[in-house]
């Protein structure tokens, strides 16, 4: 277990382009960056240089697992209890169609779920970011670039986030919580 | 772009939506409306376990309408649910932004409406306890369901759809529950909501897994909608029986779905709008829109009613027999009043007039409610109880506890509403503000 939580700088734009324009200023100059805002900003994949699959892989092979999951669970009661009506067959894939996409549907959209919260780190019901002063804000109206200061030096940072002229800049984290 | 009034106008929007849990706006009105409620839960209790204590035979349901009302019912309040999956994930599809206002509590409507018709099956089995044989799971008997049966498709396609529709409303939610936490200052709201939110930052990235998982979840939300409800029409197209037996059936049925929809998220849209306020976020516009949809998705029911006799028609015979039966038969009353309640009143709404005003929209929306519980019960009931042999055909008629149930259901579903509306955020206030930065955005 760590001894210390990790530190983060905060700091606080009234639009989400300078908040854009920061981040991406920020990330090219090497800093871990992330940014929080009340609502999806247009350009946030740019600025974060997000390019990552893994959910929509995650819906991906979910709905395949599912699929097999429900054409094999079908094939397999029907060989292990087999009911012969009129002599249609025993594997009748038409029948078994809606059962095999409600599967697929269903676990599908569960991987993808879990995998997203589970890649997001969350639940988390507290974090170091909770305790900036008007951190309360970034669900509300103000947008945020936070910096987590992991390894590199506190007054290099706290320069380089101030040349992007936030209108806040905060300290948070760093010690154990009381 | 004036950034200033911009983001004056995201704090007045999370205001409005956020605070309204903790300092709500009309707690009388509020509690004379969940007094009725609960009475009515009440009722449901009662009426269900008299039937658990003394069987289905309390209903009118006999052989050959061993359906009665439970289906129908079952049937009325599955598609119900299926137009807030359409407006909150077809809409978001197509990035129509007027859904913003509404999406939130239709699908709050979508899960009490989906856990209303999934009950009723279960309460119809006779021996309800044994529901879980449905469930394909290696048992001592070595009994497996019948899976080329519509009856067994029925239970993975309901309980799919209740757990996605779950699942949807809820991630859509969790940015709203931590705006709702960030802004309120009593310790025990704090505490509700946070728990509820999982600790949710609005962290950039999280944001995007965020949005391809909501994305994703849309898109296949929509043929879930239309795979629940053709299967429902399997119930019935499956079965050789005239009057049933159609291949009209599953687009049929899901239109007629979508239809009822979009009529019950009229009436709660008027509702949710005076009880709570909500005028300036819940439009005229939103009523209009909803007016439109509700006029549309009508006249393509009524096209379904058209090939239906068509078909009928065309076949001769026992269909031929069926519909004529249906047309001055014993339950004539269900498929006039049915076609009278669905698709007069509605041609008002080819006024804009009539959609934007909200009386009017909640009566029509009230009247098709009725019509398409009109049209189920002929559906079902026209049909069954003319047997192939004279000796078995019999009348169904609703007895005091087939329609004690109903009424009792209908009182859970506004309870739960009721209870959504006072302690969750009603509107997707962060899909608000985004589309209004968006817009902006455009226009520089």
């Amino acid at each position: 277990m760590a001894k210390t939580e990790p530190a983060f700088l905060v700091a606080g734009f009234a639009e989400p382009e300078a908040m854009l324009d920061a981040a991406t200023a920020l990330r090219e100059e090497g800093w871990p960056v992330e940014l929080h805002t009340p609502f999806p900003v247009k350009g946030m994949e740019k600025a974060l240089a997000f390019r990552e699959r893994t959910v929509p892989h995650a819906f991906l092979i979910g709905g395949i697992a599912g699929a097999l999951a429900g054409f094999l669970i079908q094939a397999y009661a029907n060989w292990a209890y087999p009911l012969d009506v009129g002599g249609r067959p025993l594997i009748a894939m038409p029948a078994f169609m809606l059962i095999i996409f409600e599967l697929m549907v269903l676990f599908s959209v569960l991987t993808g779920l879990v995998t997203m919260f589970v890649r997001n780190r969350l639940p988390r019901l507290h974090h170091p970011l909770f305790d900036a002063e008007r951190f309360h804000l970034a669900s509300d109206d103000r947008f945020f670039v936070s910096l987590r200061l992991d390894g590199c030096d506190e007054g290099e940072a706290r320069a380089a986030v101030e040349r992007m002229s936030p209108a806040s800049i905060e300290k948070v984290g760093g010690e154990m919580p009381a | 772009m004036s950034g200033k009034s911009l983001t004056s106008r995201y704090r007045r929007i999370t205001g409005e939506v956020v605070s309204i849990p903790p300092h709500f706006p009309a707690p009388r009105a509020w509690a004379i409306l969940f007094g009725i409620s609960m009475l009515l839960v009440v009722l449901l209790i009662v009426s269900a376990a008299m039937v658990f204590i003394r069987g289905t035979g309390i209903w009118g349901n006999n052989i050959p309408v061993a359906w009665g009302f439970p289906i129908a019912n079952y049937i009325w309040w599955i598609a119900i649910g299926h137009a807030g999956t359409l407006i909150s994930a077809m809409l978001l599809l197509m990035q129509e932004n007027w859904r913003n206002s509404l999406n939130r509590f239709a699908e709050a409507m979508t899960l009490f409406a989906v856990t209303c018709g999934g009950l009723y099956p279960i309460i119809h089995l006779g021996r309800p306890w044994y529901f879980y044989w449905m469930v394909p799971y290696p048992s001592t008997m070595g009994v497996w369901p019948q899976f080329r049966s519509p009856l067994t498709w029925d239970f993975f396609a309901v309980l799919t759809y209740l757990i996605v529709s779950l699942c949807f409303w809820y991630i859509g939610i969790i940015p709203d529950l931590a705006s709702a936490r960030d802004r309120t200052r009593k310790r025990r709201w704090q505490v509700f909501f946070g728990l509820l939110a999982l600790g949710w930052r609005g962290s950039g990235r999280h944001w995007l897994r965020w949005r391809q998982a909501y994305w994703i979840t849309a898109a296949i939300a929509v043929p879930l909608v239309i795979s629940v409800h053709s299967e429902i029409s399997m119930l019935f197209a499956a079965g050789p029986v005239p009057g049933w037996q159609s291949t009209v059936f599953p687009p049929y049925f899901v239109l007629g779905a979508a239809f009822s929809g979009f009529a019950v998220v009229t009436m709660l849209a008027v509702m949710v709008r005076s009880l709570l306020g909500l005028k300036d976020l819940v439009t005229e516009r939103h009523l209009e829109m909803l007016g439109r949809m509700v006029l549309a998705t009508g006249l393509m029911t009524a096209f379904g009613y058209v090939a239906e006799v068509f078909t009928s028609a065309y076949a001769g015979g026992y269909e031929l027999d069926t519909l004529i039966d249906r047309f001055t038969g014993p339950y004539a009353w269900s498929f006039w009043g049915a076609v009278f309640f669905n698709f007069v009143p509605l041609q008002l709404l080819w006024w804009r007039k009539v959609r934007v005003a909200p009386v009017p929209a909640f009566l029509i929306g009230l009247g098709i409610a009725v019509g398409m519980w009109m049209e189920r019960y002929m559906l079902l009931v026209s049909t069954l109880y003319r047997d192939w042999l004279e000796s078995s055909a019999g009348l169904f008629h609703a007895t005091f506890w087939d329609w004690s149930l109903y009424i009792g259901f209908i009182g859970f579903f506004l309870a739960a509403f009721l209870l959504f509306v006072r302690f969750l955020p009603v509107i997707s206030q962060f899909e608000i503000k985004e589309a209004l930065e968006e817009k902006a955005h455009g226009e520089d």
